[in-house]
């Protein structure tokens, strides 16, 4: 049998058959593995997670008109503007005030599919309309009109002259006029899809395609707002913000600022944290493995005398203490590999509702950061292996 | 030339005497027994003669050369290739084999070698415990691996101190007789003892009393057998 054999053979028995006292150890290796792999795989997915995430808390560009109201090409301008792989949505909005059973209401048509992406907080009961002659209402007129996904709905439209007449001042004639008006003038069936709760004044609209609305109101086309969602931050997205307004100057392009900045700030925040946690982390692995190689080697100090009676010189002994931590260390980065991913992914699902995929490069990288922390922490302790005298085997106890 | 010489040999802590000149020879072997009282100086002399401690006066001469003299790294390679060790408490490593513990003093001499090991293992009757951890063994049978262990390299020396101590009668009867045998194979032994039998059987007695050689007796009748009255 060769000498690398028995060593072998020496250091994994001492840690698979003295168990209890390196599991405390192995555990202390993975927990701490677990934890670094867990929050670096967090750490660098986290910016894109938290981009997409914050995102989707809605628009951070919002166009309104310069005078009364601007175009579907002025949009259209503007949206050049913007490099197309960082446009995430654009919602254009245009509002009317309508009618069901004769009671005001207002409506805002828009295109449905850019809506979701610039409003995705959005809490929607039912889906939203994937297609003309479906509406969204809001939860207010939702209660208002005992509403339900699935009903059937008529908005009316009243055109300005009918409703200037009938806020006009008792002149019968003119009243009798624009009745007829009223009352002969658009109407259009809808299917409810859905019920929007969003918790603010949103729920006091209804929500249909900017085709249907152009059918039901006639007249010009044109539209009163636009919001976007743009992944630039900073600086950049000021300059996009400068850029529209100069190039198309039908409308007033303006950064919603209370989101962008939070994106930045908690997104560094974030990332600080993150590294603060895993030098923290690392310490204490580092503290309770040599707190543990302590207890072992003050626990083992009479196998130490013994092997150095047996011949065994200073080197060998720090070469067995060490191959068992490094050993331990190389388990314990492997385990914590595996479950810092498990909890990486955890975390992910839950936070941020979306998988991460294995980075495989991070399990070579935590073994070896592990047998390395290990090493480094084992040093002292080990070292004072070597002070153990060996005349003490012959001391009764 | 003796195998060892021990000349004007003290060890001195503080103002304890534990040695006080000693002098002494032991032949090439020989087997010698070492009596005394409780720190009389037993373990003091054997822990000097095996490599592990220095004498703060006095030479130690092992084979010609004075070990006092040497360093540590020296003193390790000395007791690695010429002593072997027996001690009261065992001292098996609990996580290694009964086989393993004997390899292990192979490891840290030349080379593991699972054969010779198992040899030795049937030289004290304890083949068939090869692969059992020590403490699936009685006390006997512990020493009785030590006594393969001590005797694996085959050293010039082997020191035993208080091996039977632990032991019942029928087990020291036992490691007499592979003392026995390891004498008849020309092992030199020095035995401590607290025990007038483990004593008598070997061919010399020293008494140490506060680290003095008071007295040295020689067995006339020496058979290597021990005599239960
Ligand atoms: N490291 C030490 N420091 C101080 N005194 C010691 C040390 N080792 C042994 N002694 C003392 O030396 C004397 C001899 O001890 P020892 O050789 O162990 O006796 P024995 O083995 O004969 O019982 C004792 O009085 C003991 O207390
Ligand atoms: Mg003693």
């Amino acid at each position: 049998m060769t000498k690398r054999k028995m060593y072998i053979r020496m250091i994994t028995a001492s840690l698979i058959r003295r168990r209890s006292r390196m599991l405390v150890a192995l555990l202390a290796i993975m927990i701490g593995a677990a934890i670094l792999s867990g929050l670096v795989t967090i750490y660098y997915d986290v910016p894109r997670q938290m981009g997409a995430q914050f995102r989707s808390y809605g628009a951070n560009m919002l166009f309104t008109a310069t005078n009364d109201n601007f175009t579907k090409e002025d949009v259209e301008a503007a949206k050049a503007v913007i490099a197309s792989s960082e446009l995430v949505g654009l919602a254009p909005y245009r509002y009317e005030t309508v009618r069901i059973n004769d009671r005001p209401i207002l409506a805002a048509g828009t295109d449905m599919e850019g809506a979701q992406k610039t409003s995705p907080f959005w809490a929607v009961s039912g889906t939203w309309p994937s297609s003309t002659e479906e509406i969204m209402v809001g939860k207010v007129v939702a209660q208002t009109f005992n509403l339900h996904t699935g009903d059937r709905v008529t908005l009316s439209y009243a055109p300005e002259t009918a409703k200037a007449g009938e806020s006009g001042k008792g002149d019968t004639d003119s009243t009798a006029s624009a009745e007829d008006e009223y009352v002969l003038d658009n109407t259009k069936d809808f299917k409810v899809t859905g019920v929007l709760d969003t918790g603010g004044n949103e729920e006091e609209y209804v929500y249909i395609s900017l085709d249907d609305m152009e059918e039901l109101v006639g007249g010009e086309s044109h539209l009163d707002a636009c919001e976007l969602s743009v992944s630039a931050t900073g600086d950049k997205l000021s300059k996009y913000e400068s850029a529209i307004n100069e190039a198309v100057p039908a409308l007033q392009a303006r950064l919603v600022k209370r989101v962008t900045q939070s994106e930045d700030t908690v997104l560094s925040k974030l990332q600080a944290l993150v590294l603060l946690v895993t030098i923290v982390v690392l310490a204490l692995t580092m503290i309770c493995v040599a707190t543990t190689m302590t207890a072992v080697v003050a626990e083992r100090r009479k196998e130490i005398g013994l092997r150095k009676a047996l011949g065994a010189t200073d080197k060998s002994i720090i070469g067995e203490f060490m191959g068992e931590g490094l050993l331990l260390g190389g388990v314990g980065g492997l385990l914590g590999a595996i479950l810092g991913f498990i909890f990486a992914q955890m975390v992910s699902m839950n936070v941020f509702n979306s998988s991460i995929s294995f980075r495989f490069l991070l399990l070579p990288i935590t073994i070896i950061v592990s047998i390395f922390v290990t090493g480094l922490a084992s040093l002292i302790p080990i070292k004072s292996a070597t002070n153990v005298d060996p005349a003490l085997v012959l001391k009764g106890e | 030339m003796s195998l060892l010489e021990l000349k004007n040999v003290s060890k001195i802590y503080g103002s304890l005497h534990a040695l006080d000149k000693v002098n002494m020879k032991v032949e090439e072997g020989e087997w010698l027994a070492i009596m005394g009282p409780s720190g009389s100086g037993k373990s003091t002399m054997m822990n000097i003669i095996g490599c592990m401690d220095k004498p703060t006066e006095g030479e130690v001469l092992l084979e010609g050369v004075d070990i006092a003299k040497e360093n540590n790294k020296n003193l390790t390679t000395i007791r690695r290739d010429k002593i072997g060790l027996i001690f009261q408490q065992f001292h098996l490593v609990s996580y290694l084999t009964a086989l393993e513990n004997v390899m292990m003093a192979q490891y840290y001499h030349s080379l593991p070698d699972e054969k010779e090991a198992l040899e030795a293992l049937d030289r004290v009757g304890l083949k068939d415990r090869a692969k059992h951890l020590p403490s699936q063994l009685s006390g006997g049978e512990q020493q009785r691996v030590c006594v393969a262990r001590a005797l694996i390299n085959y050293p010039k020396l082997i020191l035993a101190d208080e091996p039977t101590g632990n032991l019942d009668e029928a087990n020291e009867a036992i490691v007499v007789d592979l003392f026995r045998r390891l004498h008849e194979d020309g092992t030199t032994l020095i035995v401590v003892t607290h025990d007038p039998e483990v004593a008598e059987v070997a061919q010399r007695t020293l008494v140490l009393r506060d680290g003095r050689i008071d007295r040295e007796t020689i067995n006339e009748n020496f058979t290597g057998k021990i005599r239960f009255d």
